[in-house]
């Protein structure tokens, strides 16, 4: 169980990790600026099982994997947005980020509500007003993917041809 | 059959597809930068497989380039080791990795492109499937030479008429971002058609591919016609024979349709790129730097359109004006031209070909409360320095306009 911090719509990859930053690919050191300009009281006061509750088109912008390593880094449990940006989507499946998408639970979980989250079954269950939610099922070939725990341990034991059999 | 994707890949993978349907497909290309590279790196040496075909592989230094600082060029330095150890030829410090690709031949009607950095979806101009990744994917398609993509659905952007003097590709893309909206084509590809298109010179076209990612899109395709070969001919080292196609018997999800005839300059304003007004909304700003440059509006075509209003004048006293060629090459034809001695009569700075200001970490950082007038793609909170400056984006004859009057200028009266 872990609090809820909550961020609004279209955040791009400038604001999860300013630009100036990304010179790093030191996941602790990128999770020290991780939102430090949108939330600078994040950083300091994540901790380890909170998620990341987001609205629409969470991740926009650039491709920089940096992003999701820096949210990887802070040790949240995961990502519930109502929608995310193709390319964020992709990086955090592929570093191993765990994201839920799910519109209602990103619009009704409030800033510092107590969330449970079941990421194999996608239920989310807010306990401070006690409302449950369903996230919508990953597509199979990417849960194959989320379950090695992202693309480079996916293809250290697999093929990338074994996702579309 | 097919949208102008579907029929991409169908091409590659030698049966049509259906939009949803997950394709694994070969790519011509795989290229990433100095910013994305060292995490590419990582990935691959994670995976632990060899290198499957370092002549797929393209790596280009134009972000941090030259490195500004220490980390920049340790960064650098170890690229550079891991080009030389694998066997790399594709390697290049010559601009902007956009401009590039297209210039040094990467780039062909129907070819499949991938790159770490977002707008690798700007050979969509030229009808090449092209998107952006992330770092992992690309240390991954070095070692299987592939990628997967689920098929995406297409909107068809239907541009009509001729736009008046003054007006640009950069201002009708603009008003499309504002109409869609920063997600409006999330997931989808963007078919850009219609006589307006039709007309467009490569050059001008090249905006459109390049911009739909900031509005979500996977792809933003145009048709690849006669203009496209000739451009391919004069402009770049692709080798013949150009495919022409076009969509076939195509199923969009939805159609938009603008007339351009009407539109005036366009301002995409601080902090997002669908925050839309026509100029004379925010005419008068005051500007403390004005940034021509980047791989949307930094080509020779564009270069040209800003010093044919810099001729002769001079950049206000108070507005840094900064010019940033796109590439070595346009660099040269610049100054061959006499428009580099142009920018610099008028009081502009001239720099290395790169992506220059549009990061905010070298060639141009912004002060706070600074607010700056550019020709870029985006114009995010802190993208160009501080978190408290703002970027106003624009075609590059609104760029120069506003450079001589120190204030946002239509640049009407000028041409
Ligand atoms: S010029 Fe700007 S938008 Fe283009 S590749 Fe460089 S950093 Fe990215």
């Amino acid at each position: 169980m872990g609090k809820a911090w909550k961020f609004e719509d279209n955040l791009n990859t400038d604001e999860i990790i300013p630009a100036r930053f990304n010179i790093t690919i030191d996941e602790r050191e990128l999770a020290s600026k991780v939102f430090c300009e949108v939330r600078p009281d994040f950083a300091p006061g994540v901790q380890p099982g909170d998620v990341v509750v987001a609205s629409w088109n969470f991740g926009c912008g650039s491709s920089r994997e940096h992003a999701p390593i820096a949210i990887r880094g802070s040790q949240v449990r995961c990502v519930i947005a109502a929608s995310y940006a193709r390319i964020f989507f992709r990086n955090a499946i592929n570093i191993g980020l765990p994201i839920l998408e799910c519109p209602q639970a990103a619009a009704e979980i409030n800033e510092g509500d107590e969330v449970e989250v079941n990421l194999t079954s996608g239920e989310i269950f807010d306990r401070t007003t006690g409302r449950s939610f369903q996230a919508k099922p990953l597509p199979e070939f990417v849960l194959k993917i989320a379950e090695a725990g992202g693309l480079v341990r996916f293809l250290k034991e697999h093929s990338l041809e074994e996702l579309v059999e | 059959m097919g949208t102008l994707v579907e029929e991409i890949f169908a091409r590659r993978v030698g049966h049509s597809v259906e939009p949803g349907e997950i394709v694994l497909l070969d790519v011509d290309a795989i290229m990433s930068h100095d910013n994305t590279t060292p995490l590419a790196i990582k990935a691959f040496r994670e995976i632990g497989k060899p290198l499957r075909d370092p002549d797929k592989v393209v790596i280009h230094f134009d972000h941090a380039y030259p490195a500004p600082n220490l980390l920049a060029a340790e960064n650098q330095q170890k690229i550079t080791r891991f080009v030389r150890e694998q066997g790399i030829r594709h390697f290049y410090r010559r601009g902007v990795c956009h401009q590039v690709m297209i210039e040094e031949g990467f780039v062909r009607p129907g070819g499949i492109l991938i790159g770490a950095d977002s707008h690798t979806v700007t050979y969509g101009a030229l009808g090449a499937f092209s998107t952006g990744l992330g770092s992992s994917e690309v240390g991954a398609a070095w070692v299987t030479g592939k990628t997967w993509f689920r098929v995406p659905q297409t909107i068809l952007v239907r541009l009509e008429g001729q736009t008046q003097p003054g007006v640009y590709s950069k201002d009708v893309m603009i008003a499309l971002a504002g109409q869609l909206g920063m997600d409006g084509a999330t997931y989808r590809c963007l078919e850009f058609a219609g006589s307006y298109i039709d007309e467009l010179p490569v050059h001008a076209r090249i905006v459109f591919a390049n911009m739909s990612v900031e509005v979500g899109a996977k792809c933003g395709l145009i048709a690849p016609d006669q203009r496209t070969v000739d451009y391919l001919q004069r402009e770049t080292k692709a080798q013949p024979p150009f495919e022409v196609f076009q969509a076939i018997n195509p199923r969009y999800e939805r159609v938009i349709e603008m007339d351009v005839s009407t539109l005036e300059p366009q301002v995409a304003c601080h902090p997002d790129v669908d925050h839309v007004k026509p100029l004379r909304e925010v005419a008068g700003l005051e500007i403390d730097q004005v940034y021509i440059g980047t791989c949307t509006n930094a080509r020779y075509e564009d270069l040209e359109i800003a010093a044919g209003i810099l001729r002769g004048r001079q950049v206000a006293p108070y507005t840094r004006t900064l010019v940033t060629p796109a590439s070595q090459t346009i660099y040269e034809k610049a100054l061959a031209n006499g428009l580099i001695q142009v920018f610099l009569d008028a009081g502009c700075t001239v720099n290395a070909p790169g992506c220059g200001a549009c990061i905010g970490r070298h060639g141009g950082v912004l002060a706070p409360g600074e607010r700056a007038f550019t020709t870029m793609n985006r114009n995010f909170i802190g993208r160009m320095g501080s978190p408290d400056a703002e970027i106003y984006l624009g075609s590059p004859a609104t760029a120069a306009a506003t450079a001589l009057a120190g204030k946002i200028a239509d640049p009407r009266p000028y041409v």
